[in-house]
């Protein structure tokens, strides 16, 4: 006997339809679901290059095949890959197809009467009858709707329904999600992200070429950089004595928009940047720039100005290289300031004090070859020594003066750094409002019951209800119904 | 001033350790009383009437306990002159409040004393990690603390965090009870306990109550990370772990409301959400990087 099955043919449009209706089966978008965050795992647990390059690098120096093999893959750059990218846009396909033909289905039942009372009210839960009195219908009619059912009143019956909200909630809720993921994709095209390292005095004017680093969008557009300006008046930090912890970061500017022609002061702390419209300016980090003369063997300025060093430790040992390019041969200097200045027998100079009670810079003096025009870019706070010999070691106090064979180095003063973060988001208000309707859309649908209450009035009275879904809590709103009826006029 | 508050907070935390002790020697007494009082079946010299009186002792030295522990949290908050959330040791005797109040609240309306000898062992374990390990000096908030966000996001984080712990905690006794009834029958203790059924809806009823709140402590989390990170989400392991977690009980409240699950899949889920909770607490915190991590715990 031929055991061969029939496969109906489905054509293609019926194989769409088919894939389409898996898809958007609540089972697809549970397992969709659960595999989203089972896919957000890896991402905490491997380091990812937008939150931790330093640490992406390690791992590629460390164990270079593994790491190459699991660049394939995307480990790196988990939130931002195809693989992730196309569960969550299944996800949100899957919940579209869900939502929007729900939507359309509880817009017409929400606008329909409920459904007449059924024949058979003894068959239905929560069913009680008693003999009438006479005025039970009327006394149900006030009590529905002093209540807000909707009813529909047929024959000497009523019917009560109440609790559309849940099923309301519910589509809110997941709609507010698809907003949550607009608001998120609008700020990552039209949005943009930058650095910028100011010293204390410095200006900035707010154009691409300012920043130090600097992310577009995709379609972000140069012309819808806001036009402003800030000058760095003043930075203030203020520690625990005892544990060196930081307090309080306050900053103030001058801060000038549009022609720039009248600016006012304004003070940006860790909590609250300073806002115009979409674009916010954060301050995220701070160190201490040494200012330095370098002139060469004649007496010549070579170099004059503030370098920013890049803090190392919690009480602000920085390090940086001091570079001067334009010195024949060229000249560099590997340093490290500290602020308050002390002496550990294992690691040399150690600051014991982020503010600069005693302040030292140490330089390492090289001559040679900077290896700045190789092409290979290089770091602003390292030097590349290979092309170089070292000329000599010397820690200054702020008025002092290294002299070596070829020029000197003077040691003027330092000034404090801030590192400004400049954010253009104009998605996140969307993200914002859709996280507020979901929640409330949550609230209205999980304490939310919706039930059906009857009553039939002839020579008995006869009532009954139904919760959707087994919600608790009828039996105590059948009993106060119950009581109203047979209440007193 | 500050030293002093903070002393004293110390000596309350060790009080209401003294008490939740207390509290379990007598839930362990009335456990193992209601054992022999249903096996002997002899009523010589106990009664029922005894293992009431200590399940009653047990319960008031728990609200005792809650009622000190709570002073210490408080006191602690007033040691710093801050909300006393900065650190591993002050978010740990916070979670330890908010687990047993959780249980104290639920005891009001449903019959749960059964499992006060658990949630005794769990507060004192966690109390006496904290003390013994996490202390540490009452200080000030580093600059990225100092927000009202901090007392609206992590009293929401706790409070979730409390409740979702006991809802695992009673997916963990449905589990347990249900490998015991398909191996027959229950044994004498366990007859006390609810039937499964209620345990299944009660563990649904709490996370389904306590799943708004910890949508809006993410959410506080987004708009806080955005006024001091200058970015709302940024996939840092405590901010992914709490999504995690949300999807994870998302999922569990759209298997049961829409797929039906009840019983021991939806209890294992409860569990598998829950432990991503714990994992995000304990993990993270401890040997995770990234922006969540401050000043040695």
């Amino acid at each position: 006997m031929s055991q061969e099955i029939e496969v109906p043919e489905l054509g293609s449009v019926g194989l769409l339809r088919y894939g389409w209706r898996q898809l958007t089966s609540m089972r697809t978008a549970l397992i969709l679901l659960l595999l989203l965050g089972v896919a957000s795992i890896p991402g905490s647990l491997i380091p990812q290059r937008t939150q931790n390059p330093i640490r992406v690098g390690e791992y590629f120096k460390n164990s270079p095949e593994l790491s190459k093999w699991m660049d394939q893959f995307f480990l790196f750059d988990v939130y931002g890959s195809p693989w992730f990218s196309a569960i969550y846009i299944l996800l949100f396909i899957s919940l579209i197809g869900c939502v929007l033909p729900r939507t359309i289905e509880h817009f017409h039942s929400a606008r329909a009467l409920p459904p007449a009372t059924p024949k058979n009210l003894d068959r239905m839960e929560h069913h009680t009858s008693w003999s009438a009195q006479g005025d039970e219908l009327e006394k149900a009619r006030a009590w529905f709707k002093s209540k807000r059912f909707r009813v529909l009143e047929k024959d000497g019956s009523i019917s009560a329904e109440k609790g559309f909200a849940r099923e309301t909630g519910n589509l809110f809720f997941h709609l507010a999600l698809i907003l949550v993921l607009l608001g998120i994709s609008f700020s990552s095209l039209f949005g943009m992200r930058g650095m910028a390292i100011l010293n204390v005095g410095e200006r900035f004017i707010n154009t691409t070429t300012s920043y130090d680093s600097l992310n577009n969008g995709k379609l972000f557009n140069e012309n819808n950089l806001s036009d402003f300006a800030l000058t760095v008046e003043k930075f203030t930090a203020k520690y625990n004595v005892v544990t060196s912890s930081p307090e309080d970061y306050t900053l103030d500017v001058k801060f000038a928009k549009g022609d720039l022609s009248q600016s006012e002061l304004r003070t940006i702390k860790v909590n609250s940047p300073l806002k115009m419209g979409n674009t916010s300016i954060y301050l995220q980090a701070n160190g201490y720039s040494p200012v330095v003369t370098v002139r060469d063997s004649k007496g010549n300025v070579a170099m004059q100005g503030p370098v920013p060093f890049l803090p190392q430790d919690s009480n602000l040992r920085s390090i940086g290289a001091i570079k001067v390019p334009d010195a024949d041969p060229q000249i560099g200097f590997v340093g490290s300031f500290v602020p308050t200045y002390a002496r550990s027998g294992a690691d040399g100079a150690v600051s014991v004090f982020p503010e600069a009670l005693d302040p030292r810079l140490l330089l390492a003096a090289w001559i040679g070859d900077l290896g700045l025009d190789s092409g290979v870019p290089q770091s602003v706070y390292r030097m590349d020594t290979s092309k170089m010999t070292q000329v000599g070691l010397k820690s200054l106090k702020p008025g002092e003066t290294f002299t070596y064979p070829q020029g000197s180095i003077t040691f003027e003063g330092y000034f404090q750094w801030v590192n400004l973060e400049i954010v253009h988001d104009p998605g996140k208000n969307f993200a914002l409002l859709g996280g507020i309707v979901a929640i409330l859309g949550l609230l209205a649908s999980l304490f939310t019951r919706r039930r059906r209450i009857w009553i039939r009035v002839g020579k008995s009275v006869e009532v009954a209800g139904l919760a959707k879904n087994a919600a608790p809590g009828l039996d105590v709103e059948m009993a106060e119904f119950i009581a109203k009826l047979k209440g007193g006029k | 001033m500050s030293r002093t508050w903070a002393y004293l907070s110390n000596y309350l935390v060790y009080s209401s350790m003294a008490l939740y002790t207390l509290s379990f020697f007598a839930h362990a007494v009335e456990t193992a009383w209601a054992v022999r009082v249903t096996t002997t079946d002899s009523k010589k010299n106990l009664d029922y009437k005894r293992t009431e009186k200590v399940a009653r002792i047990a319960t008031a030295m728990m609200i005792l306990g809650f009622v000190l522990l709570f002073a210490g949290v408080v006191a602690r908050g007033l040691s710093a002159g801050r909300v006393p959330w900065g650190n591993m040791y002050e978010f740990s005797i916070t979670g330890a409040l908010a687990f047993s109040g959780a249980y104290l609240v639920a005891l009001r309306k449903h019959d749960l004393r059964w499992l006060g000898l658990l949630v005794s062992i769990a507060v004192l374990l966690t109390l006496g990690t904290a003390v013994a390990v996490l202390y540490r000096p009452s200080a000030p908030l580093v600059p990225a603390l100092k927000s009202t966000w901090l007392v609206i996001h992590v009293s929401a984080a706790i409070i979730s965090g409390g409740v979702f712990l006991l809802a695992n905690a009673i997916a963990a006794a449905y589990l347990y009870l249900d490998a015991m009834e398909s191996r027959g029958e229950r044994t004498a203790w366990a007859k006390r306990l609810p039937s499964l059924e209620d345990l299944d809806q009660l563990s649904y009823r709490l996370v389904a109550f306590v799943f708004p709140l910890w949508t809006f402590a993410v959410i506080a989390g987004a708009i806080w990370a955005e006024s001091a990170w200058g970015r709302y989400w940024g996939w840092d392991p405590k901010e992914t772990w709490a999504f995690i977690t949300w999807v994870a009980y998302a999922a569990y409240l759209h298997a049961r409301v829409t797929v039906g699950w009840r019983g021991r899949k939806a209890a294992w889920l409860c569990l598998f959400a829950g432990s991503t909770f714990l994992f995000n607490y304990v993990y993270v915190n401890i040997w995770g990087t990234g922006k969540h991590t401050y000043s040695g715990l």
